[in-house]
């Protein structure tokens, strides 16, 4: 029997954005996925020596997932993203973190795909490419491809579905506006979303708002912002400014967008309670708990006074 | 209401600016104060936490200039995020109670020069696009003169016999750049350039060379690296630095592509704003022959962080010492000096041998 490839896919930054598309797309082209455990201590740490010390939280977290799945698996999946077209490109970091990668891990084979629409680098043609290495049948390259992608808008469907019963309820709600990569980490935003569900207080989030509605809003919100991912979760604000009872930023230590982007989404909105929590790797979730508990009593009585 | 234009700094291209704005918009333009502490401490207190140096930078600028009387200001930096400064700066100013109107050259990262137009038609209804055409050619072959001239002095400057000579003259070069046609800016190129070539100089063939790479603002605007270009300078160095707005204007859109070419083993794609050029010409001055190169970047720059990784393996296989160096708000300029000299013993040491 043909041994299957192995890819591992490391579990932070654009995992938990893509993970449905890329999970469809190798599985349908016969290669078995490998991923980087959940983010812990060691983790952490590992990246930390890996990466020059003033480089973002995630970047530090994704460098600490591939040191684990080194020699676990055939190929390492590192997407290098540049634009998605006029006026929606990314942060910087997504456009050099291949090749910090390439550099600091000189013996692993690397999978990448390189989207850049201005330079006529595309999605599809980048995956075909791709599979091309793993896989030489091009039909179903391009159908798993499709399917992937249908998979994913269904299961973003799922989420806003979800999101909008959670707006009908009556009980407290919090929008936490954060990168995916932030919030779903297991050792960054684990600690808030278990927070807020053991005080009963319901959770949105912002990613997960219909990414069309949200960059509609954020346009709105701001004309020339060009980062696309800060795009995503910014309108958010905007579309449940009304509904909602307080607003968490939740960004990671020294977050480029973010600074800029929370900043002023913070100077523009105004009546709701709002508070700017910055993440950094010292592990002291004290100062953090107390800060949030202060924010959920102002939430709390501010209900209570309507 | 009379307007007042006012711009942030960027080293001494405040003298294009300056002429450009002032000629095309037929409005007084107010060149804000010389960046001094009390600029970055007031930049500093009104601004996001972890935002990278620039942005208070101009934001200091801004409010020394609206102090001065300026109503009209103009924000034009692409790439990365220099390009999103311009709506922040707006509402923290505007948060300030100041009154002014804010304009932004900027569409999509890149200075757009049709935003440009607009912005001096707006400021001059009468304007002639002809007239605006020449003086924007003229700033332009402005700038290239300046660079080539800063160019010359960097390489030379440090081995002048008489001290003090090479300031003098730059002092009076930019004195000189006011308010001329294209062609008389031209002969006071070529003279100029005569005048200095005419320096005595007296270099070494061991003279110890230097590259000085890394992010725009604080390689062009030496405020805010500690003037480190010119204490490499005085210590009898030869400073090589390509970064200027002649290369991020104009020869980087052609270089580009070909320099990652030649830096493939390092990089595969473009790592965003000035990051591949500093990783290639680092590459490239290892091979060549240099001393030593001097990385600069301001706080949290996140281009320049992906080249740092990148460097490192560069200096450990060519054996380049590489200094990295990062800007914030409060820097201790002893401490700056003190690593610098220590840099100096060492590329000496190791350049005898």
């Amino acid at each position: 029997m043909k041994k299957k490839i192995k890819i591992g896919i490391p579990r932070a930054f654009l995992y938990y954005r893509n993970y449905i598309l890329w999970k469809t797309f190798f599985e349908g082209l016969g290669c078995t996925l490998i991923l980087s455990p959940l983010t812990n201590k060691n983790i952490i740490e590992d990246g930390k020596k890996l990466s020059v010390d003033e480089a973002c939280l995630p970047s530090k977290i994704y460098l600490g997932h591939i040191s684990q799945l080194v020699s676990k698996c055939d190929y390492i999946l590192v997407p290098r993203i540049c634009n998605y077209g006029r006026g929606n490109r990314v942060c910087m970091k997504f456009n050099g973190i291949y090749d910090v990668v390439r550099n600091l891990f000189p013996d692993i084979s690397i999978l990448d795909y390189n989207i850049d629409n201005l330079h006529f680098k595309f999605e599809l043609t980048e995956f075909v490419r791709m599979g091309f290495k793993v896989n030489k049948n091009i039909g179903k390259i391009v159908y798993y491809y499709l399917l992937g992608k249908y998979k994913e808008k269904r299961q973003r469907e799922i989420f806003s579905r979800e999101q909008i019963n959670t707006l009908k309820s009556n009980s407290l709600k919090v929008l936490i506006v954060a990168h995916p990569y932030v919030i779903y980490d297991n050792y960054l935003g684990n600690n808030i979303i278990k927070y807020f569900k053991e005080n009963d207080i319901d959770i949105l989030y912002a990613d997960r708002l219909n990414r069309k509605e949200a960059v509609s809003y954020a346009e709105d919100f701001s004309k020339t912002l060009y980062f696309l991912y800060s795009k995503e979760i910014i309108g958010s604000v905007f579309c449940y400014k009304e509904a909602i009872d307080g607003i968490i930023f939740l960004s990671s230590f020294p977050c480029g967008p973010d600074s800029l982007v929370n900043e002023l989404a913070i100077r523009l909105v105004d009546n709701v309670p709002m508070i700017n929590i910055i993440l950094d790797e010292s592990s002291a979730t004290s100062g953090l708990m107390t800060r949030l508990e202060s924010f959920v009593d102002i939430i709390k009585a501010r209900r209570k006074n309507d | 209401m009379t307007k007042k234009i006012s711009f942030p700094h960027l080293g001494y291209y405040y003298i294009v600016l300056e002429y450009f704005f002032s000629k095309a918009t037929k409005c007084e333009v107010i060149v804000p104060p010389n960046t001094t502490k009390r600029t970055i401490a007031l930049g500093a207190k009104y601004s996001p936490d972890f935002v990278c140096v620039p942005f208070k930078y101009n934001l200091g600028n801004y409010i020394e200039a609206l102090e001065k009387g300026a109503n009209v200001l103009i924000q034009a930096g692409g790439g990365c995020r220099y390009g999103y400064y311009a709506e922040l700066e707006e509402k923290i100013l505007k948060d300030l109670g100041y009154d002014f109107e804010f304009y932004n050259l900027i569409s999509d990262n890149h200075v757009s020069l049709i935003k440009g137009y607009k912005f001096c038609k707006k400021m001059n209804r009468k304007i002639n696009p002809f007239k605006c055409f020449y003086y924007f050619i003229n700033a332009f072959l402005m700038v290239i003169f300046l660079d080539k001239i800063e160019r010359y002095i960097r390489l030379n400057m440090g081995f002048e016999v008489h001290k003090g000579e090479f300031e003098k003259l730059e002092q009076e070069y930019f004195d000189s750049f006011k308010n001329n046609g294209i062609i008389k800016n031209i002969c006071l190129y070529k003279e100029y350039k005569k005048k200095f070539k005419n320096i005595e100089i007296n270099k070494d063939i061991n003279h110890l060379k230097v590259m000085l790479v890394g992010e725009l603002y604080s390689l062009i605007d030496t405020n805010s690296s500690c003037h480190i270009e010119r204490k490499l300078i005085k210590m009898g160095i030869e400073v090589h630095r390509d970064t200027d707005l002649t290369y991020l204007m104009i020869t980087k859109r052609f270089k580009l592509r070909r320099m990652i070419k030649r830096g493939k083993k390092y990089i595969k794609y473009h790592l965003g704003a000035d990051a591949s050029g500093s990783v290639v010409k680092s590459l490239e001055s290892s091979k060549n022959g240099f001393d030593g190169i001097l990385h600069l970047k301001s706080f949290g720059c996140t281009p320049e962080i992906s080249a740092m990784s990148i460097l490192s393996k560069i200096s450990q296989k060519y054996g380049i010492p590489i200094l990295y160096f990062s800007f914030d708000a409060e820097d201790n300029e002893v401490c700056v000096d003190t690593r610098l000299e220590a840099f100096y013993d060492m590329i000496k040491r190791k350049g005898r041998k």
